[in-house]
């Protein structure tokens, strides 16, 4: 199926939501890809979302199914975080003159675009495979206080998108079954990388990860989001050969697994 | 469709081309699409178990199709942007046309890029089962009248190659059939995200042209994504030496 017709199907989400049962949303996504329709979709997934709702998230299974709903968990986190920012008017407007705010309502506008999206291509809000949004604490119990203080605020915006970036990547293998779920997911991965680069060059680093370094001003509880980039061997090829380890490992973004995106993002859920 | 790429079947794809040199800022390619020059490509003689290897068919590199292909095709493209950063940072003007932050990001770039090419190479050289016939040798380019010391050119021509590898790298993630190379290629594909986005906001700082709507579809919030055949015909015209994608899509 051509992606632009997978989209449209997506977009149209009021026939999503007339598919009240579990078979009739298994059907669409059978037209979606025919190899999605032997994937397992496992039962049972909405009560493991009434108990993420009341506290932490688990890991998705390592299905398509799965991955988009692990994608769509982060993006409610993202577009949530960019939505108060907004509303709590943290971002000066001012700030590189008028630069900051413009980012951040275009990063604001994406991520609500990926949440719509991905509701849409799990079947809508009333299909079994539907996860709802999970109750976030961006203060992490009072540590931060992004939406008060600017540089928190850029921080963990970094620390986000950094963030999806390698959960994007660390779900291609789950998607592979499926081609047009995974160019969905990979032309997300591609923006959420696009949101990266700027953020952190607001903040006046590179738009590339050096080794491990999760950069100037970012607090230390930020560092799972950096753990493992310092790798510069690839497929047996050592990367740090021609210009060194920071070049090396800076030329390539290494995946997070599911477990590793949600202890990152169970620090921002209550 | 089996892709073949040359110039009557790029043809339709002119105006993607002229938009493409266009906002790189180049004058015309003189050496166009000649991306297969032979004269016996409607054969088809080849056996169909080949396909997937590449090397040369009917007298000019294919890329082949599969896992191979698709290596091969990424290959050919990070050659290109890996020769056009070793012309920028090697340009008589290059320490007194950028700042410093333009000439970090370009060195940082060129780095990137040659990393790239040369792990293709050593990947690719590793896997393929007569790396001595199959690995597609390096390729010669051409950039017609642009002016590797014109901030502007220069600038504009990185936006597109950048912009075109995300697409590129996009697209072609579905067709890998093997769980490490598809990994493999999102490490790279991320990073070159990474550069598009930094080119486009060093291009235009105060906007939101890194994820500018003409990349990033305003409605869905995706990238775009393209099929090799369309990403040939756009950037095959840097590329001179001849060589044909029949099966890739």
């Amino acid at each position: 199926m051509n992606i632009l017709k997978f989209i449209e199907t997506f977009a149209d989400e009021s026939a999503m939501r007339s598919t009240g049962s579990r078979r009739d949303s298994f059907t669409q996504f059978g037209n979606i890809g025919k190899t999605l329709a032997i994937a397992s979709i496992p039962f049972g997934l909405s009560s493991l979302a009434n108990k993420a709702l009341a506290k932490d998230i688990t890991a998705t299974p390592a299905t398509p199914i799965g991955a988009l709903q692990f994608a769509l968990t982060l993006e409610y986190l993202e577009n949530e975080f960019y939505a108060m920012a907004l509303d709590h008017g943290v971002i000066p407007a001012s700030e590189n003159g008028g630069r900051d705010l413009k980012v951040f309502q275009q990063i604001a506008a994406h991520e609500s675009s990926h949440v719509k999206f991905l509701i849409a291509g799990l079947g809508g809000p009333a299909s079994a495979n539907f996860v709802p949004k999970p109750t976030f604490d961006f203060t992490v119990g009072g540590t931060f206080d992004p939406f008060n203080d600017y540089p928190t605020f850029l921080a963990l915006a970094q620390a986000f998108e950094d963030t999806g970036v390698r959960a994007y990547k660390g779900q291609a293998g789950n998607l592979i079954s499926t081609p047009d779920l995974l160019t969905a997911a990979l032309q997300i991965h591609s923006v959420e990388a696009r949101h990266a680069s700027e953020v952190r060059r607001l903040r006046g680093l590179k738009g590339w990860i050096n080794g491990n370094e999760r950069g100037t001003g970012m607090p230390v509880e930020t560092q799972a989001v950096y753990n493992g980039e310092e790798l510069t061997v690839q497929a047996g090829y050592n990367t740090a050969t021609l210009f060194g380890a920071s070049a090396g490992s800076e030329a390539y973004d290494e995946p997070l697994t599911t477990q590793q995106v949600v202890d990152i993002a169970n620090l921002f859920i209550v | 469709m089996k892709n073949e790429v040359k110039i009557h079947e790029v043809n339709p794809l002119l105006s993607d081309r002229r938009s493409f040199l266009k906002i790189s800022g180049l004058t015309l390619v003189s050496t166009g699409l000649l991306l297969a020059g032979c004269s016996h490509d409607d054969n088809e003689d080849m056996p169909i178990d080949d396909t997937s290897l590449p090397g040369i068919r009917n007298g000019v590199f294919d890329l082949g199709s599969g896992d191979f292909g698709v290596l091969t095709y990424a290959y050919a493209l990070e050659q290109l942007e890996a020769d056009f950063y070793t012309k920028v940072v090697n340009a008589s003007s290059f320490n007194s046309v950028f700042n410093d932050i333009e000439k970090q990001v370009l060195t940082d770039l060129y780095h990137h890029e040659v990393i790239h090419r040369d792990f293709f190479k050593a990947a690719l050289s590793g896997a393929l089962p007569k790396p001595s016939t199959q690995l597609l040798p390096s390729l010669a380019f051409n950039y017609g009248a642009m002016n590797f010391n014109s901030r502007t050119e220069v600038l504009a021509t990185a936006k597109a190659l950048e912009d075109t590898g995300v697409a590129a790298y996009n697209g072609a993630g579905k067709l890998i059939k093997s769980a490490d190379y598809l990994v493999l290629a999102g490490k790279i594909v991320s990073v070159e995200a990474r550069h598009a986005s930094a080119i486009r906001s060093l291009i235009n700082p105060n906007s939101k042209d890194f994820a500018g709507d003409d990349v990033v579809n305003a409605t869905t919030g995706l990238d775009v994504a393209k099929d090799p055949s369309k990403i040939l015909a756009v950037a095959g015209g840097f590329i001179t030496t001849p060589f044909t994608a029949k099966y890739l899509p």
